[in-house]
């Protein structure tokens, strides 16, 4: 039931990436894209934009900009974990700044919900640019299962 | 001294943080205003669709409120600081208490214990009603002195 042993990737990538952003128009107006998804796992990308820049000097991305972009992936990693159109919000994130993202490059996002508890999923990501092991922020986030509101696809909050 | 160091120095001296506010990309973008008129620094956040999360509440994306309280601690810190400096944030912890409902929202930080190197800096954010706060934060800055 939980879909660890049907993950359809083809038919579910697509329909996250258009969701994504045609239901929450926040990770629209970031452009938030889908790359990569699985069982309680998704990928993300923010593309870099002058105007989420935190600092003018350096064009390094503002830290909401990252804060976003973990909160967004942490959601979407409890939804694929769920495999159930339940509404989520998130109850608190943890974001630790590791280094400055590098100017005018996309930054990429990975989140996996380890535990889907009754009430409360935990979830941990890491954003970087080539790979995890050169991170730039790393997340720790829990989110409330079941709250109120229709649920959007992948995320809520409420 | 660099421009944003210098327009910091022109805030402290004007009381006007606006240009400052400005000059900081993501934070006009995001909408962010800060005021001094009750004398602590209040930053608002006004509503705008793109900061919405969940359209069917409606409610504002996590995110937007992570970025604003981390803001409102930033600016709380340039403005308590005696001498111009520009912090660098170590991490941030935040608490999602309500849903944010689809109006303006207003933050303030608080410095709880100002290290050597080390300030926290611990925010609030609410809408209409302080007493009933959306979400709150805790950051952590290591703060430089002017280089």
């Amino acid at each position: 039931m939980r879909g660890e042993m049907e993950f359809d990737r083809e038919r579910v990538l697509p329909m996250l990436d258009t969701g994504f952003r045609q239901m929450v128009p926040h990770n629209a107006a970031l452009n938030l894209q889908v790359l990569d998804c699985g069982p309680g796992m998704v990928v993300l990308s923010l593309p870099w934009a002058e105007h989420l820049v935190g600092n003018p000097e350096t064009g390094v991305l503002h830290g909401g900009a990252i804060s976003s972009l973990l909160d967004a992936c942490g959601g979407a990693s409890v939804f694929l974990k769920m495999m159930a159109p339940t509404p989520i919000a998130t109850l608190d994130l943890r974001i630790d700044y590791l280094k400055p993202a590098t100017p005018r490059r996309d930054v990429i996002a990975k989140a996996e919900c380890y535990k889907l508890g009754r009430n409360v999923a935990f979830v941990r990501g890491l954003a970087y640019h080539d790979t995890t092991d050169d991170p730039i922020a790393a997340l720790s986030a829990t989110f409330m299962l079941s709250t109120k509101g229709a649920a959007v696809v992948p995320r809520s909050r409420g | 001294m660099s421009a944003l160091r210098e327009r910091l120095a022109e805030a402290k001296r004007t009381g006007d943080w606006q240009p400052l506010v400005d000059a900081i990309p993501y934070a006009k973008w995001l909408g962010l205003h800060l005021d001094l008129g009750s004398g602590e620094p209040i930053c608002t956040m006004k509503f705008d669709a793109k900061l919405v999360g969940n359209a069917s509440i409606p409610a504002l994306h996590g995110g937007t409120l992570g970025g604003l309280l981390e803001s409102a601690a930033v600016f709380q810190l340039l403005w308590a600081s005696e001498s111009i400096v520009l912090p660098k944030v170590v991490n941030v912890t935040v608490d999602y208490l309500r849903s944010a409902r689809p109006v303006d929202t207003y933050a303030t930080g608080e410095i709880f214990k100002q290290g050597r190197r080390v300030t926290t800096v611990r925010a609030v954010a609410w809408q209409e009603d302080r007493s009933k706060p959306v979400a709150s934060a805790n950051a952590h800055f290591l703060v430089f002195p002017e280089e």
